[in-house]
Order: C-alpha cells, then structure tokens, then sequence
C-alpha cells in the first residue's frame, strides 16, 4: 500500500509510505476517492515516508482540499513535502483553475449559420483567389519576364510525362471493358461492327479525357495541395513575399499553365490506346481484322468527335489546378490542416471535373455537334 | 541512486566513411546541469540521439540509470524512455493538438488515468513552466517561440521523469525570454531535484545554468565543472571561451 489510514473518534490520519509518483497516481487517486470524511474534523497527514513527484503531490492536495470543503482541519506532522509546496505555489490557492475541457459545443442554429456563413466566405475567398490568378496571368501575358518556362516544363513534367504509364494503363482497361461489354450485347443483334463506334465515340469523346482528369486530379492536384500546404507551414510562401516575389506568379501559374499543357497531351495518348485496345480486343472477341476494325473507326470518327474530347481537356486541367493550388495556399498552422486540405482539393477537383463534364455535355448538345 | 546517471563510454558513430564520434566518453552526475558544446557538425545531435536510445553506435555502450541501453530490447527502451523527457530545438510539439494533449500524450501512452485527474495534471505541468492557463487550449501555431519553448518543456516533465534533454532550449529566444526560461530551469532542476543535459550554443546559458561542461572536440568528449573548463588549453575552446562575445562574462584571463 502506499499510505495507511488509522481513525482515532473524530481524527483521521493519514500516514503517507513509499512512492507517490506519478505511475501510481492512478491507483492511490482511486483508492483514495472512496475515503469519506463523514464525522471528522481533523485529518493529520505523516508526510515523512512517502516520496512525491509532482504528479504524487498533486494528488497529497486534492484529497486535502476535499477534506477542507468536507470541513476538515488539516494538520501536518512534520514540514509540508516541498514538492506540495511547488504544487501550491505554482497553482496559487484555493480549487484548482476553472478549466473548461472542451468548448460548450454550438446550438443547432448557431451551427447552422455559422456552416452558412463560412461557406459563403469559402466561396467569396476562392473567387477572390481565381480573380487574383487570372489577373496576374493578363499581366504576365503583357510581360514576357514573369514567365517562368523552367518551372512550367517541370510541372508538364511531373503532372504529364510521369503520369503516362498509368493514364495509359486505365485508358487500356477501359476500353476492353467497353469493347467486352458491348460485345456480348452487340453480338445478340448480329451488330458486331457497332463495337467499335462504341469504343471509338466513347473513348474520344468522354471516357478519354473524363478518367485521364480523375487521375491526374488524384496525382496532381494531391501533389499541388501538399507541395504548397508545406511551403506555408514552413513560412516559405512569407519568405517569397517578403522577397518581393509574388507567389501567385512563381507557384500557381506555373502550375496551372503546366497543367493545361500537359493534360491535353496526356488526353491524347489516353485516346490512342483506348482506340487501340479495341483493336485488339475487337480482333480477339468478334475476329475482326486491324483493317476491317480502322476502317470502321474512320467511319465513326465525324468531323468533330475527338475535338469535343479534347477541348474539354485544358478546362478540366484550370479546374485541377485551381482547387489545388488554392486548398495549398490555404494551409495554416497545423500538420492536419495540410491533410484536411489536400483531401478536400482531391474531392473538389474530381467533382468539377465532372459537373464540367456535364455542362459541356449540355452545350455540345445543343450546338448539335 | 549511487553513481552515474548517464555513463557513456567508447562511443563510436559514423556515418558511412565519415567517423562522427571516436571513442566518446560522456558521465553525468546525479543533480547536475550538464552543458554539451561543440562547433556545427560536430555531433552534438547525433550524441543526443545514441544516449536516448534513438540511435545505436557503431561500437561503445550507454549506461542509463545504470542499464546499457545499447543492449535494450524493444520493451525495454520503451520502458526506458518513460524515465527522461526531452526537448528538441524547434519545439516539436505536434501541430494538431492543443498544448494540454501535447501534455497528455505521454500519460495517455504510458498510464491509465481518468479525464479529470489527466486534465488537471496536465495543467499542473502547463503551470509549472510558467505558461498562462489560457496557453492551455492553444494550438502550437499560435505560440510565441518562447512560449512553445516552454510548452515544450512542460511535454517533456509530463511523466515527472529524473533526467531532461534539451537540445538547445533557449535558441531564437530573446536575451530577456532566454534569461526566463534559464531561471525557470534552474528553479525546476532545484525543486525536482532533476538531472538535466542540454546542447546549448548560449554561452550566457551556460554560465546561468550549467554546473558541468563537456565540448566535443576531434571527435571526442573534454568535459570538467565550469570553472575548469574555461582554462582548457584546447585552441577550440579558448577561442568559444575567450573569443570577443566571452570577454563580455569576465572569464578571460585578460579581463
């Protein structure tokens, strides 16, 4: 045991032994808490054998004050442990300090307004961030110097070149699952040769350019969030502007021009696999020649179907960018914050993307082409 | 305890070809503040991380609290590691969490206490070092340098350990702050009755606080009490000791 209570008609005392630190605290606090003052009025602490820590003599002068509130005399045998004494000094007299855990948490109303009114700022911030952008590109256009072209051709790089294998890999995949797909249903009809109108029209004009943005919204905009999250936390975008640089200039445009280089690019080389694994899986299934399957791809193809895929592609790219670069530039402070952020321009680039997808779909619709 | 808290002995580190420390010896006594000095790049980091476990030498052994932790299992360092606390230059406290979970992050790790006893000790400690009860809810980001020194502190003592490491604990503070900040040590060093190993450039620092010096030089440990250390012979240390900036703390023999 690690004190010893002896009751003596209205005296209790209480005789401190061994260690008192802070791996015990949670045993002795526990033990201690079912002692009750009920008819004491004196309570003498032999302190002498006990050894406290900080922890041990934060516990000693809870349980004399409860013994006080309860109207206890409290009584020392000997001097006071020094380490009480630390305790008390630092913690001054009287309960411990009025110490709320957590905030009192907001009335259903409150919460509401509050969700409304960041949003509304969120909104009002973005657009300002964009403007800002879109400004500074009007004048980088009228000013050759701000171009950055070194920093530019790394980002084609790290967001496009890097990113080949896998945008062709997927493009790949997913026109054998077209291919398959409309296969078996196509083949019931004896319309074998539609396959490849499904292959070619769906790769050029959607399936191409759609999943080649999700993936490089998932590589790169991750990669914008997190490259300039980390440079806030670091003060390296206050150095920048402390320097007299303007780090819309050297990390955001870059990495939107960049972006918007290499996306239709990317685009590209995602359509000609998927045209080109319908080849083969359309040789494979239905035993349709190269010939036989390019030139019913040239029939397909009309005047406007691989544009239609490809414009959509530097949109999608500033939408990437945008949401990614801005969630960057809007860490602060903590090491969560950047993961909140990075997480949220991932979620936000893939969902413009595809309401973006959508409007063109609405648009190109209605110009009929 | 008898003897040596710390008791290092023929510590070697190198780090491919290049040979950090060659037979280091580093004793610290019960009750001191020991001061680690040495030129940039002469191992003072990497000495801290070999005596915390952190890193094992190529050859020597460490002894603390009288145990070679070269020798240590996974259990045993981490048993080990409950009985010191350490600071690290920049502060280190996790960004995402208020000064008091910084504080409780170790008790919540090693002990099992209940919310009210883990606040209020918590607190305690966010006291002791001289921090401001509102300090308590803030997160690191909103800290001065001096205060996140000091929270720092109070994360290092929250497991009321005997023995301290703090690697450069008034660096990028003020002269004023860094005065407060030696006070408070030397007054928590009394009252605890801690043992404490600090890396320091801060030569007011060192004459404040330390009781024992030891300067890493040619790979190796000269360590004496203040007072002896100043008359070393070593070029290196007469010119840390003796240079212009010493001159101003009358050790010099010229002053």
């Amino acid at each position: 045991m690690h004190y010893r209570l002896d009751r003596h008609d209205q005296a209790l005392r209480l005789t401190l032994e061994g260690e008192w630190t802070v791996r015990q605290v949670g045993a002795i606090g526990a033990a201690l808490a079912t002692v009750s003052f009920e008819g004491v009025t004196r309570l003498e602490v032999a302190a002498a054998q006990g050894t406290l820590d900080l922890s041990g003599a934060w516990l000693l002068r809870d349980v004399l004050q409860r013994a006080e509130h309860a109207g206890v005399t409290v009584a020392f045998e000997g001097p006071r442990p020094a380490a009480l004494e630390l305790v008390e000094q630092t913690l001054g007299p009287g309960a411990g300090p009025a110490f709320v855990r957590e905030e009192r948490p907001l009335q259903p109303i409150t919460a509401l307004g509050k969700t409304v009114v960041d949003r509304w700022h969120g909104w009002l911030l973005g657009l300002a961030f964009i403007g800002e952008a879109v400004w500074r590109f009007m004048r980088a256009l009228r000013d050759p110097r701000v171009w950055r072209p070194t920093s530019i051709a790394r980002h084609v790089y790290d967001t496009g070149i890097t990113a080949i294998p896998i945008v062709a890999l997927i493009a790949f995949l997913i026109s054998v699952i077209i291919a398959y797909m409309g296969a078996q249903q196509l083949q019931k009809f004896g319309a074998d040769i539609f396959v490849v109108d499904l292959v070619t029209v769906g790769v050029l004009r959607e399936l191409g350019v759609l999943l080649t943005a999700i993936i490089v919204a998932g590589r790169s905009g991750s990669a914008f969030a997190a490259e300039i999250g980390v440079m806030q936390l670091n003060q390296e975008v206050d150095a920048l502007k402390a320097t007299g640089v303007e780090p819309i200039e050297v990390l955001v445009l870059p990495r939107w021009i960049g972006l918007a280089i290499a996306l239709p690019l990317l685009t590209v080389i995602s359509d000609a696999v998927g045209i080109l694994g319908g080849a083969l899986l359309c040789q494979a299934l239905l035993d349709m020649t190269f010939v036989q399957y390019f030139q019913r791809v040239d029939e397909a193809i009309g005047d406007w179907t691989f544009w239609v895929g490809l414009i959509k592609a530097p949109v999608f790219a500033l939408l990437i960018a945008a949401a990614g670069t801005y969630r960057g530039m809007q860490v602060r402070g903590s090491s969560r914050e950047l993961g909140r952020l990075t997480t949220v321009a991932v979620v936000q680039a893939i969902f413009l993307v595809i309401l973006a997808d959508a409007l063109f779909a609405v648009l190109f619709m209605e110009i009929g082409i | 305890m008898s003897g040596p808290i710390i008791e290092a002995r023929g510590i070697v580190n190198r780090f491919g070809t290049q040979t950090v420390h060659d037979g280091l010896d580093m004793i610290v006594q019960p009750g001191e503040i020991f001061g680690i000095v040495g030129g940039s790049g002469s191992g003072k980091s990497v000495l801290l991380n070999t005596v915390l476990g952190l890193r094992r030498p190529q050859a020597g052994e460490v002894k603390i609290y009288g145990t070679d932790i070269t020798r240590l299992d996974a259990t045993g360092l981490r048993q080990l590691k409950t009985r010191y606390g350490v600071t690290f230059q920049a502060g280190a406290l996790f960004s995402s969490l208020t000064v008091l979970q910084n504080v409780q992050l170790p008790m919540l790790e090693h002990l099992q206490l209940d919310a009210r006893t883990l606040d209020e000790l918590a607190m305690l400690k966010v006291r002791i070092v001289g921090l401001p009860p509102e300090a308590a809810a803030k997160y690191p980001s909103q800290l001065s340098g001096g205060m996140i020194k000091r929270a720092a502190l109070a994360r290092a003592l929250a497991l009321d350990p005997g023995l301290l490491f703090l690697d450069e604990p008034t660096s990028g503070l003020d002269p004023i702050s860094a005065a407060a900040f030696d006070e408070l040590l030397v007054g928590l060093q009394r009252e605890l009755a801690l043992t404490v190993v600090m890396i320091t450039h801060d030569l007011d620092s060192i004459f404040r606080t330390c009781n024992r010096v030891g300067v890493i030089i040619d790979k190796r440990m000269v360590s004496a009490p203040l007072a002896e250390i100043v008359e070393h012979p070593h070029p290196w240390i007469q010119a840390y000791f003796h240079g212009d900036r010493a001159r101003r703390f009358g050790v010099g023999h010229g002053t």
